[in-house]
């Protein structure tokens, strides 16, 4: 790439471009983060000028004097921001300062050295690379809004406070204004218990039923020339497809006679039946997932290994479980870990097919989230976002492996 | 030696050496190893195969049906069915039927007898509020009049019973009329059900035994056996009593009345103390009659002379109705056909509108904030890319619920968001903005929500479209933005198209965000299902509105099936 900087006959034109264009952009972004920290005080027109200057300051310290030291250059603009911050907000000020000092910095040397001009051909126009990095940018911004709503449960969680928002301790990073009291809450609270025990009856018996049948399906599937192949395929899928609302206003009609008949029938107690609905009704919509990740993992899947296996002696079982179960494990583990996920997170079918008694989390979440909402749901939120970054990764890993032993994805 | 060589021909069995030489001495059909012909022995082993692969999907395909498929049937067969009036009041839809609606007038005495009759039933069975709940949902305020009604129908023609019972005490006792009606097998074994009922007593659930009337009753006196036999069987289903323990009805004794009124010659069938007893009755009713049925309906409530309520009886009287629908339609059933509801009470369509337009809404959101990002990951360096999309299935792996509750957090009036505002003065404390409990909360969480289910799409549609083809066309001379519009955007497309259905079909049934983040306007036609099924009960509508919603849904996924494939529906890229 073109190292503008490195290249001692461009010194001078460098010198030029860094006060006709790094100073004053980064000015520019100063002036706009001074403005909103000013308004926050009522001081708006101060912080404006204030930030062009430190803004300007920083770029034209980037480009000079700590050119070459960038990680001394950005700790010392982080410090002298938070300064700032701390003269004219007091703590809160200094939170936004250092973080208003670290987008200055980052930014002073990211214009100063030319960096922006990474990532484009050195032959772009200026509107080409300003296109370049505005894109950047925005897709920044959306990455932010997808995960940042997520994130910031997390820090919430930990309020020692009953409130939604962040605290002035909590800005301050007050030891005082953090707690693990919702937490305390969370294990300690029969309700909260009894809808985290019954999640972890219900998610894995369902998963079981979806990951048995769909998997046997999936097999059957795959093999070339079954009739009816589209409509099977697409009754299977069903359950996804159809609108969670409508599944559960269908389930609600049947299994209520379903459980009507099992303690009637069959001498079920009222406890021990609601929970075979509401297995049955989480098993049904987990199997989708089952037949989508294992058809697609079978059909990287040679089929002429189990007729090797088969010349070599081996019944349909053991070939079943020796040579292609191994092989399909990786889609088969995926599909049950969405199938668990589809149970652990649903809430509409078990609002309409379950009892009190089978209350899970989601349902806790829901009445707490609709009612007069406790902050002991942000710290179960915490706690589920925490299992499903567990569970991502596993699914990612067994993906990676699955797509390498095929020889599909270089890395 | 010889052995070995002379072998094939010395093996007694077939072996595949058998079946060449075979095929090339004849030129007939080719066999198989064992002599089949080769067609016949691969179509058997295909036939094989399949039944083994259809033995491995049955046992899913069984359980879906059963578990799914079958509860999907069944609501929408709800949402036409309406057994509950013509089983619960069979003699007034019957008698209802010749009534003109269009006379003015309130129907005739035969009806009112009816009605009376049925609803003695029902209220003794307990279910005349179910009937008068269904029928509210056509007209409100028959709920309550059936209510009032079954409180006070039992008294129908009690002047009558008074009368009868002044003539004789024994027309007091419940086995006078046993004897009077019935065979005397019957006599004997209600006599033994009644007493193993008192032995068992509270609990005791034997179905009681079915009145048997003597020879020629039935016939003579049909009013009478009729509301008997009803009367044994509400007695014995619900209190677990015997007719022969029990007072009638009145309503017995003014049928009775009514039957020798109409068919005098019935006397002939009762016979010594039995015809002295029921002329001695018959006497003291001398002139009573006809019974006014009308007139005591009319004590209850003056509603019941109303032509609209018998109206709508004999609109909904059929085992199926339209009703639903109608109603899910902002229509109804009028004796003079279908006509839409007043203005004011117009809410499905308009719901059903705003549930498109905001699932529009939230497919465009989407795609406007998708198709940067899956053009960026599609075209960053795999590791980099990789890493990125962690942020995209992060939020696709999270509870719905936890994402749910993290917009509450932050849209609500004292949420993160409007206190960043204020804290930097742009808004003032006391005008926050309105972010949550209205239309602008439901799409903006429903986006977030959503959007991985169109990155994922558009991801891998744009991964297949070679980036030279950018390149050449910019080398061709075109500019940026005619070779992406040109030559990039039309490859994505089918990306585009699979995305969005895929939204619009999760958007448009989505219940729980706009539940709890969309407020009184921001809700969407789910929210009105999950109502009418847990709120205010009726079932039918809840049912109707959920087929529509699901003949929209299918529609799209056809569509959805004819541009992508169901096949090719993909999970986390």
């Amino acid at each position: 790439m073109s190292d503008v900087v490195d290249n001692p006959a461009n010194a001078m034109k460098q010198d030029r471009s860094l006060l006709s264009f790094a100073v004053p952009l980064t000015a520019l972004l100063g002036a706009i983060l001074g403005f909103v920290g000013g308004q926050a005080v009522n001081q708006p027109l101060a912080g404006f000028i204030g930030g062009a200057i430190v803004g300007g300051a920083i770029a034209y310290v980037a480009g000079t004097v700590l050119a070459d030291q960038r990680t001394t250059g950005r700790w010392a603009a982080v410090g002298v921001c938070a300064v700032i911050g701390l003269i004219a907000g007091g703590i809160a000020g200094i939170v936004s300062g250092i973080l208003a000092g670290a987008v200055l910095g980052w930014v002073g040397y990211w214009l100063a050295s030319g960096d922006y001009r990474r990532g484009v051909p050195p032959y772009s126009t200026s509107g080409q690379v300003l296109w370049h990095n505005t894109f950047l940018f925005i897709c920044g911004l959306i990455f932010f809004f997808l995960i940042a709503p997520i994130m910031v449960i997390i820090p919430l969680s930990f309020n020692a406070e009953n409130f939604f928002t962040f605290t002035p301790e909590m800005l301050s990073l007050d030891p005082e204004g953090y707690s693990l009291k919702h937490y305390r809450d969370f294990f300690n609270n029969s309700d909260w218990q009894l809808a985290m025990r019954n999640s972890l009856i219900i998610a894995p018996f369902a998963t079981l039923i979806a990951v048995s049948l769909g998997t046997l399906a999936a097999i059957g599937l795959s093999q070339s020339d079954i009739p009816g192949r589209q409509a099977i395929m697409a009754i299977l899928i069903s359950p996804m497809i159809v609108p969670l609302i409508i599944s559960a206003t269908g389930m609600f009609f049947f299994y209520s006679a379903l459980g009507n008949w099992l303690e009637a029938n069959l001498g079920f107690s009222q406890e021990l039946s609601g929970y075979i609905k509401v297995i049955l009704a989480h098993g049904a919509l987990g199997v989708p997932f089952v037949i989508i990740t294992v058809t697609a993992t079978l059909v990287g899947f040679d089929k002429s290994l189990t007729r090797a296996s088969a010349n070599l002696g081996a019944g349909p079982v053991r070939t079943f479980f020796k040579v292609q179960m191994p092989l399909i494990l990786p889609g088969v583990i995926s599909g049950g870990l969405f199938a668990f996920i589809t149970s652990f997170d649903e809430v509409v079918v078990v609002l309409f097919v379950g009892a009190a008694a089978q209350k899970t989390l989601p349902w806790q979440m829901f009445i707490g989230l609709r009612e007069q909402i406790s902050p002991t749901i942000l710290a179960v939120a915490t706690i589920l976002v925490c299992i499903s970054i567990a569970l991502l990764t596993t699914v990612e890993l067994l993906r990676r492996r699955s797509e390498k032993m095929r020889g599909m994805s270089p890395g | 030696m010889t052995d070995a060589t002379a072998s094939p021909d010395k093996v007694t069995g077939p072996t595949p050496d058998n079946a060449i030489r075979d095929a090339e001495r004849e030129s007939g059909p080719m066999l198989a190893a064992d002599g089949t012909p080769l067609k016949k022995s691969l179509a058997r082993a295909q036939r094989r195969q399949k039944m083994r692969a259809l033995g491995l999907v049955a046992p899913l395909l069984i359980f879906i049906l059963i578990t799914f498929i079958i509860p999907i049937g069944q609501m929408l067969f709800r949402s036409v069915e309406n057994q509950i009036v013509p089983d619960t009041l069979p003699r007034t839809v019957e008698a209802v039927e010749s009534w003109d609606a269009s006379s003015g007038e309130p129907p005739s005495q035969e009806v009112y007898s009816a009605m009376a009759r049925d609803l003695v039933v029902a209220e003794g069975l307990k279910i005349h509020t179910r009937v008068g709940s269904r029928l509210n949902y056509e007209a409100a305020g028959l709920s309550s009049l059936f209510r009032q009604a079954g409180r006070d129908v039992d008294e129908t023609g009690e002047p009558f019973l008074d009368a009868f019972e002044e003539s004789n005490e024994a027309w007091e006792e419940g086995s006078t009329w046993v004897s009077l009606l019935t065979t005397e097998e019957y006599q004997s074994e209600i006599a033994e059900w009644q007493a193993r009922s008192d032995e068992v007593g509270r609990s005791f659930d034997e179905p009681a035994v079915d009145v048997a009337y003597r020879e020629g009753f039935e016939e003579a006196l049909p009013r009478t056996t009729d509301m008997f036999s009803d009367f044994a069987y509400v007695i014995g289903s619900e209190d677990g009593e015997s007719p022969l323990e029990e007072e009638p009805w009145p309503l017995v004794y003014l049928s009775l009345y009514e039957d020798l009124e109409a068919n005098p010659e019935a006397i002939e069938l009762f016979e010594g103390e039995q015809r002295a007893l029921v002329e001695e009755a018959m006497a003291a009713t001398e002139g009573m009659g006809p019974y006014d049925y009308r007139a005591f309906f009319e004590e209850i409530d003056e509603e019941w002379l109303e032509p609209d309520i018998w109206e709508t009886l004999q609109v909904f009287s059929g085992p199926y109705t339209s009703g639903y629908f109608l109603s899910a339609a902002d229509r109804e059933l009028t004796p003079d056909g279908v006509e839409r509801v007043p203005e004011n009470e117009r809410i499905y369509g308009t719901l059903f509108l705003r549930t498109m337009y905001m699932s529009l809404a939230i497919t465009f959101s989407c795609i406007l904030l998708g198709y940067p990002v899956a053009w960026l990951l599609a075209n960053l360096p795999l590791r980099t890319a990789n890493v990125l999309m962690i942020l995209v299935l992060l939020p696709f792996w999270t509870s719905l619920l936890v994402r749910t509750s993290a917009w509450k957090v932050l849209l609500q009036n004292q949420g993160v968001i409007n206190d960043l505002l204020v804290w930097l003065n742009i808004v003032g404390d006391g005008n926050r903005l309105a972010l949550i409990n209205n239309q602008t909360g439901t799409i903006v969480a429903m986006t977030h929500i959503l959007l991985p289910f169109m990155i994922l799409p558009l991801y891998s549609v744009m991964k297949t479209i070679p980036p030279s083809y950018l390149r050449a066309a910019k080398s061709l001379g075109a500019t940026n933005w005619t070779a992406f519009w040109r030559v990039y955007f039309p490859q994505s497309v089918p990306g585009i198209g699979a995305g969005s259905i895929l939204v619009f079909i999760l958007a448009i049934g989505y219940y729980i965000t706009p539940e709890i983040v969309g407020g009184e306007d921001g809700v969407f036609i789910s929210n009105r299902i999950a109502y009418h099924i847990s709120t205010s009960l009726n079932w039918g509508l809840a049912a109707a509105l959920g087929s529509i919603l699901l003949a929209l849904v299918l529609a799209l996924y056809w569509l959805y099936d004819r541009i992508v494939g169901i096949d090719n529906v993909k999970l986390g890229g």
